[in-house]
């Protein structure tokens, strides 16, 4: 038997005890007043911890009889050779996946997922990471169309927007991730000096999307097929406050 | 149960739990941890503090391949004066709108006031993988970052796209469970395979992929009379292992760990033949031994 097996049966038999000790309480203090002995009546048991791997478990079992063993001539050609026309870059963030919002089934999309979006410009040896995306995904399986998707109370433009101007040291890897953003925020601080709060922040989301999309023309493949007319930029933005999804532009 | 393993690795309809809430304030940002509750017939009571949408609910009639049909739909359509659309774009957010979001608005509300997931995952980017999809993870239940071949570079490495999507996870959403998860077939793992010991041109592929040589040196050592296929499998999973211990290299994980505030799991999808496989860093037995490249795994799983 697994040690996690053994967890289960052991809150099981906490709140056997729990419930005897409760009635054995009623008993000896008959003089409790009416109000306390309800109270005990009452009380709820504490719910049961939250179980990571039985949460994970029931997640595959599902897409396994619902969606893999129903299709499976689909999941067979796509475990041969996937042809996704899509890369995508969208944010971490538990609310956003585009799997979700955009309905991507397996092997439509790849998707790169980072702090608030953002696709940094060319550098081999301090943004290999993102680089070695672009260019597997752009040569190996020639993608029709990289779409960025920024999204709204964004934390990592938040933070952004939290690093005070001038400061050339990053506090923490955050701070030095989301720098890439700098050049919107200060083309939308020049633009709207007025603007503070959420309407700012929202701004910076929407130009973040639109720098990330300039940065991927320095790719020169993403460049090339571009100019070729094989392969299409896009901008989008999901509004998961007022259920809204906008495309913010495209280069092409 | 505990496996001992050094320097060798082969590797919608639930209930849960209502927890009370809790705010905390993080760097400027007011994070608010609701409770999750899901009920058994499929949709998550919207009365109540819901942050988990249920598949059931979420996924009827939503997106799913009909076997008749051959051909996946574009996105991107073709119109008549032969300018491209966003139609189906278009469309298929819509349906989301319509389908998933109108119908737990509640839920939703309450997720754009704030995001409590308890999983940071960390996925290839492969379009074959998504853990949204395969393991069912619905809105609000992981910070997901992918890159190529699911590597986690160590500290020492500085920084990067990978380990500041760590930091905001550990430290401002404090994530209680971080799960590596690796598949079969990885391009990534393949190239770094590939890759010849004394290759000295660079390039991005190569830049990345060589995070997890550590990985590919023990494969070599332990696989060499098996194919080149077997020992891309085999590094596959090597290489979720090496991430783990290199997970423990950042200071602030570390420190969660030993504390038992955060767990650490690899997990490896076969899509060929569709299983799952998962299992649990052991911190305490294999603390003292990852700088030697040595773990311990427990709990492990097969799912078929």
């Amino acid at each position: 038997m697994s040690e996690y097996s053994n967890k289960e049966a052991d809150t099981d038999d906490e709140h056997m005890c729990l419930n005897t000790r409760n009635e054995k309480e009623q008993e000896d203090t008959s003089h409790n007043s009416l109000e306390n002995i309800t109270s005990l009546q009452v009380t709820e048991p504490p719910p049961p911890p939250f179980d990571p791997i039985k949460r994970m478990k029931e997640g595959f079992n599902y897409f396994k009889v619902n969606e893999f063993n129903k299709n499976p001539s689909y999941y067979r050609k796509l475990a041969e050779k996937p042809e996704p026309k899509f890369l995508i870059f969208a944010c971490s963030d538990s609310r956003v996946c585009p799997a979700t919002i955009l309905n991507l089934r397996p092997g439509e999309a790849f998707m790169t997922l980072n702090i608030a979006n953002m696709v940094p410009a060319f550098n081999q040896l301090r943004y290999c990471e993102v680089g070695a995306v672009i260019r597997y995904v752009v040569l190996t399986y020639k993608v029709e169309a990289i779409v960025v998707i920024g999204h709204t109370r964004c934390g990592g433009i938040e933070r952004l927007m939290s690093i005070p101007s001038g400061q050339t040291k990053p506090r923490d890897f955050v701070d030095d991730w989301v720098t890439i953003g700098q050049p919107a925020k200060a083309k939308v601080l020049a633009k709207n000096p007025k603007a503070t709060g959420e309407e700012l922040r929202t701004l910076v989301e929407k130009e973040s999307v639109m720098n990330s999309l300039g940065n991927l023309l320095s790719y020169p493949y993403v460049k090339a097929g571009v100019t070729s007319k094989k392969l299409k930029l896009i901008g989008g933005y999901y509004d998961f406050v007022r259920g809204n999804f906008d495309i913010l532009g495209s280069k092409s | 149960m505990a496996q001992s393993i050094l320097g060798s690795s082969p590797v919608f309809k639930a209930e849960c739990p209502k927890s009370s809430a809790s705010t905390s304030t993080i760097s400027g940002s007011k994070l608010k941890y609701s409770g999750i509750e899901q009920s058994q017939l499929g949709f998550l009571n919207s009365s109540k503090s819901n942050l988990a949408l249920r598949l059931k609910a979420s996924r009827e009639g939503v997106g799913l391949i009909q076997e008749t049909k051959v051909d996946t739909p574009n996105l991107i359509k073709k119109s008549k004066d032969g300018t491209d659309s966003f139609t189906e774009m278009k469309q298929r957010f819509l349906r989301f709108k319509k389908e998933k979001y109108l119908e737990n608005l509640e839920c939703y509300q309450e997720l754009a006031e704030a995001q409590a997931p308890k999983f940071l995952v960390i996925s290839c980017a492969d379009s074959r993988v998504c853990p949204s999809y395969i393991l069912g993870f619905q809105p609000g239940e992981a910070f997901v970052v992918r890159n190529i071949a699911n590597l986690v570079p160590p500290f020492e490495n500085g920084p990067c796209e990978t380990n500041a999507a760590l930091e905001f996870s550990v430290n401002a959403l404090e994530v209680q469970n971080i799960l590596v998860t690796g598949h079969s077939c990885c391009g990534g793992i393949r190239a770094l395979m590939s890759m010849e010991d004394e290759e000295n041109s660079s390039s991005f592929i190569k830049n990345w992929v060589t995070v997890g040589k550590s990985a590919r040196s023990r494969t070599k050592a332990t696989t060499s009379n098996l194919s080149f296929d077997q020992q891309c499998k085999h590094c596959e999973k090597e290489s979720i292992n090496h991430s783990l211990l290199n997970l423990l290299t950042y200071p602030w994980v570390e420190e969660r760990v030993a504390k038992g505030l955060l767990s650490l799991h690899g997990g490896y999808y076969n899509f060929v033949d569709c299983t799952y496989e998962k299992w649990t860093l052991d911190y305490k037995r294999t603390n003292g031994n990852q700088e030697k490249g040595g773990y311990i795994i427990k709990n492990r799983e097969f799912w078929q």
